[in-house]
């Protein structure tokens, strides 16, 4: 249950973010911001490889007390996984362009499988190709297209 | 602001109230509690007054100016017939209706006691004196009626009396206005249509005849920052239709198209009365956004850039992020382009943004561009699957970017499940040409079985439990269609499902196979490229497979992609000594093995045995295959077989199978290289699907008939076999059948629902009448 969804632009500032529930918004922001600097550590370390295209899902990020950061690398290299009790998986994604998608996920529910995680980026990319696309958006801007809102709704209350 | 033009009536109205307002005669009126109420009395909402009042400037100067005033009337009367608030409104909307204030809109009771703001009934009176757009009066004609007529003629003296005398009018005067009105609508019943946005369109259409004009629409507007731009408006002056029409009808036009913005309640009996589709496109709206289009790309079939059309509606001057959501609507492929029919759609909720309207959330139907790449079929099933896209997901994957081939063929998929089973031409899918092949041959083949790769197998699920008398196809359906789920994106997947179901139709097989318990092997799929299971193994699998899927079309509906796969290989068995004998057999599975190899050759083979086993291979298959079938019966099974599969393959391994017609083929027939096997399968896909089926009875004769000739219990376990999996192919095939047209229900019932909805959302606005 997807209880938090990010979109981190390039030069690591958010391009857009949204939680449930709604009030503990900064605590997700936090977390995610956590979260950059393992997806920035991850990719920094695979990055000297050559960039696989096909890997862009991270895994698991990082295990913390309450939030399970999930983080696999963009070359496949997937992340331990430490399980912590109450804990909210946190899933990377890492696009060519160097934006990133952090995903949190409540674990108390059913254990999300890792398939599903990725259609769930998958998903999200495809929904910031879409906004990409329109002449109307100006990267770098807050991500404001309902059609991705309405996506990342169905995801969080699909995951949840 | 924008000089003020008012008509006579509006003249005089407004000086007296002004008159009325300017209580201390100083030429100026400080918003002070006369103007306040009299505002309160026109019974706008407070957010919708203050924007009046910092539109006429009022705020910036701190008081009402008698131009300012002037302005705020006028402005009031535009609120009050439910157009946005714009500066350029005030001179643009011609024939707008005098202000009314203190009126109630709705009740006739109302308005003679609370709708009366009491304050403003007292003092600004007025409120009978503006009838409210006559739309609304039309709307409430039924109450209002007689009353209306009252309070016109009154609301006429008012206006020649002294605004002190308003108020004494002012409880009688509201049925006045009614009546007022009433008198008004008459000219703008006839709009109601959309015709609604009809006559808001004709003057807007005119003054845009030329691209000239259109862009005079755009760029010709003072912009209040948070305004947006009366495309049409800005264009009144020439819009002769506007003048002439009764402001009435304007009233009711705008109200009518007026979505969201009803202020009152009048307008949204209004909007009910007068419900129509408000996206639909009129002749000469589309016929300006074609010149418009034209302006950006000669070319009517080409593309406008993504920066190019950003421009264009930038000159809107509509928030960006409207347009971003105009855009996010209107690009319906997702590729940064418009084509005409999306720029007209996008041009079309512009003007619609522009007016008012609010923008919806899905595309309207009428304003869904059609896919380019879809037949005319497709073209339906387009628009459903359109319709279906935003609400339908299970028809097709929205996802653009990685399922595109996925989603192209889709669309003829779904389009074909639409239609008769019996589809001949090949849809135009951006596939691979072996795909496109394939997908042709499974069509021909399949003849009644269209459905497409994906939508069977999104349907067969449902199809499949509905369909128990064949639980054994049912199974290979759903088999198959779970394996094609797997590969969501991969439809090549269920092409072969598809071919394999239509095979195995035609086969006419009997239904159970008690030899296969794994699930049948998939059709022969048609991609190599994605068959993921293709592989040497497959190859060997392939007299297993043949053998399994003549069997195995009865077994279970494995999870199992319909591959070809290991798990065949009891069933092969049998076909394995059989293998040893004739390769026809071999050719034959093996094609059917390998997913995307021409499994043709092998249902060819199994047709074939079937045939000659058999021998009652149904109408197309027994004109192919008499002869084969004779021929084959009677000595050279292989070399029929090979006849019947593909030209190339067949005469391969006729040539060499026919003069060694028991042993035959085997050495041809040995695990033909898939390249061969492909090129088979073209080959077969090309061939019509009688021809296949035909050819694959024959084939099927054949080997049944050489099979035999091998060992004689061997042979007849194998006749036995297959002719159950003949059998099971008869069952698929008519489960295949029955899965399209469950699809092609399932489509249409989604694109009702579809439009049900949009009907709904666009009910919406009444819901609360």
């Amino acid at each position: 249950m997807a209880v938090c969804i990010a979109v981190i632009a390039k030069e690591n500032y958010p391009l857009y973010i949204r939680s449930i529930p709604a009030e503990q918004e900064l605590k997700f922001h936090y977390t995610v911001h956590t979260s950059l600097d393992v997806v920035d550590e991850k990719v920094s370390a695979m990055g000297k490889a050559l960039v696989d295209q096909r890997e862009l899902y991270l895994g698991l990020l990082y295990p913390t007390e309450d939030y399970k950061v999930s983080l696999l690398s963009r070359l496949g290299i997937p992340c331990v996984k430490s399980m912590f009790p109450n804990q909210l998986h946190r899933y990377g994604y890492v696009t060519n362009s160097k934006v990133k998608f952090v995903m949190v996920v409540d674990s108390s529910n059913t254990a999300l499988r890792d398939n599903e995680i990725r259609s769930m980026f998958r998903k999200l990319h495809n929904s910031y190709t879409d906004v990409m696309c329109n002449p109307f958006y100006n990267p770098g801007d807050r991500i404001h297209s309902r059609a991705f809102d309405n996506m990342v709704t169905s995801m969080m209350v699909q995951v949840c | 602001m924008e000089g003020l033009t008012l008509s006579d009536a509006e003249q005089k109205y407004y000086s007296d109230l002004f008159s009325y307002c300017d209580i201390e005669s100083t030429k100026k009126v400080a918003s002070n509690g006369r103007v306040v109420e009299l505002f309160r009395a026109a019974q706008l909402p407070n957010e919708v007054v203050l924007q009046i009042m910092e539109l006429c400037g009022a705020t910036r100067l701190g008081y009402f100016g008698r131009s300012q005033f002037y302005i705020a009337l006028k402005l009031v009367a535009v609120a009050q017939s439910g157009l946005p608030l714009r500066v350029e409104s005030i001179n643009t909307v011609k024939d707008l209706p005098l202000p009314r204030f203190g009126a109630s809109k709705n009740e006739q009771e109302s308005r003679h006691t609370t709708s009366y703001s009491s304050d403003t009934e007292n003092q600004g009176s007025y409120s009978g004196v503006i009838p409210p757009p006559p739309g609304r009066v039309q709307v409430k004609k039924g109450s209002v009626s007689h009353d209306a007529v009252q309070p016109r003629t009154s609301t006429d003296q008012q206006e020649s009396t002294s605004p002190v005398v308003s108020p004494q009018q002012s409880p009688p005067t509201s049925p006045h206005t009614w009546r007022k009105h009433n008198r008004h609508p008459s000219g703008g019943n006839n709009e109601r249509s959309l015709a609604g946005p009809g006559p808001f369109w004709s003057p807007f259409s005119e003054a845009q005849t030329g691209s000239s004009a259109g862009d005079a629409v755009w760029s010709g507007h003072s912009p209040p920052p948070p305004q947006e731009n009366w495309v049409s408006f800005a264009d009144t002056p020439p819009t002769s239709t506007l003048l002439a029409m009764h402001p009435a009808s304007v009233q009711d036009q705008t109200t009518v198209r007026t979505v969201a913005s009803a202020t009152t309640a009048n307008e949204i009996r209004r909007q009910s009365s007068s419900y129509d589709d408000p996206w639909k496109i009129t002749d000469e709206q589309r016929q300006y956004y074609v010149n418009q289009f034209k302006t950006i790309q000669p070319d009517l079939n080409g593309f406008i850039p993504g920066s190019a059309a950003k421009e264009f509606f930038t000159k809107s001057k509509l928030p960006i992020l409207e347009l971003s959501h105009i855009w996010e609507l209107s690009d319906f492929d997702k590729d940064g382009a418009l084509t005409l029919d999306e720029f007209c759609a996008a041009f079309h909720l512009v003007v619609a943004r522009k007016n008012g309207y609010d923008l919806p959330e899905k595309l309207p139907e009428s304003l869904m561009p059609k896919l380019i790449d879809l037949e005319d079929s497709a073209d339906v099933g387009d628009q459903s699957g359109e319709v279906g896209y935003s609400g339908s997901p299970a028809e097709a994957p929205p996802s653009k970017s990685p399922s595109m081939p996925s989603l192209n063929q889709t669309w003829p998929e779904l389009n074909q499940s639409s239609e008769d089973t019996a589809i001949v031409h090949p849809v135009p899918i951006r596939m691979t040409p072996s795909k496109i092949h394939m997908q042709e041959m499974e069509l021909k083949r399949t003849g009644s079985d269209h459905t497409n790769p994906t939508s069977p197998l999104l349907v067969k699920p449902s199809d499949l439990s509905e369909e128990n008398k064949i639980n054994s196809s049912v199974k290979f359906v759903s088999g198959n269609t779970v394996a094609d789920g797997y590969s969501s994106s991969d439809s090549f997947t269920s092409d072969p499902e598809q071919i394999g179901n239509a095979v195995t139709r035609q086969r006419s097989h009997s239904g159970t196979s008690p030899d296969n318990t794994a699930p049948p092997p998939p059709p022969p799929r048609p991609h190599p490229s994605h068959s993921r299971s293709s592989s040497l193994d497959m190859n060997r699998t392939f007299p297993v497979t043949t053998g399994q899927q003549q069997a195995g079309v009865v077994a279970h509906p494995p999870a199992v992609p319909p591959r070809p796969q290991p798990s065949q290989v009891p069933g092969p068995h049998v076909h394995r000594p059989v293998d040893a004998e004739g390769l026809i057999t071999h050719t034959s599975t093996s094609p059917q093995q390998i997913p995307e190899q021409p499994n043709f050759a092998d249902f060819s083979q199994f047709e074939v045995f079937a045939a000659s086993n058999v021998n009652e291979e149904p109408d197309d298959e027994a004109e192919k295959h008499p002869e084969v079938l004779q021929v084959e019966k009677s000595s050279d099974p292989s070399g029929s077989l090979r006849v019947a599969k593909t030209d190339g393959r067949i005469e391969e391994k006729t040539a060499a199978s026919a003069p060694a017609n028991v042993g035959k083929s085997t050495t041809p027939l040995a695990p033909p290289p898939k390249p061969i096997r492909r090129r088979l399968k073209s080959e077969d896909e090309l061939r019509p699907e009688v021809d296949e089926h035909s050819q694959k009875t024959g084939v099927l004769a054949a080997v049944l008939s050489s099979q035999p000739s091998i060992p004689r219990s061997v042979g007849k376990d194998k006749k036995a076999i297959q002719a159950s999996i003949r059998r099971n192919k008869e069952t698929n095939t008519v489960l295949a059948r029955l899965n399209s047209e469950l699809q092609q229900q399932l489509k249409d019932v989604l694109e009702e629902r579809i439009s049900l909805e949009v009907q709904l959302e666009q009910l919406r606005p009444f819901s609360h009448l």
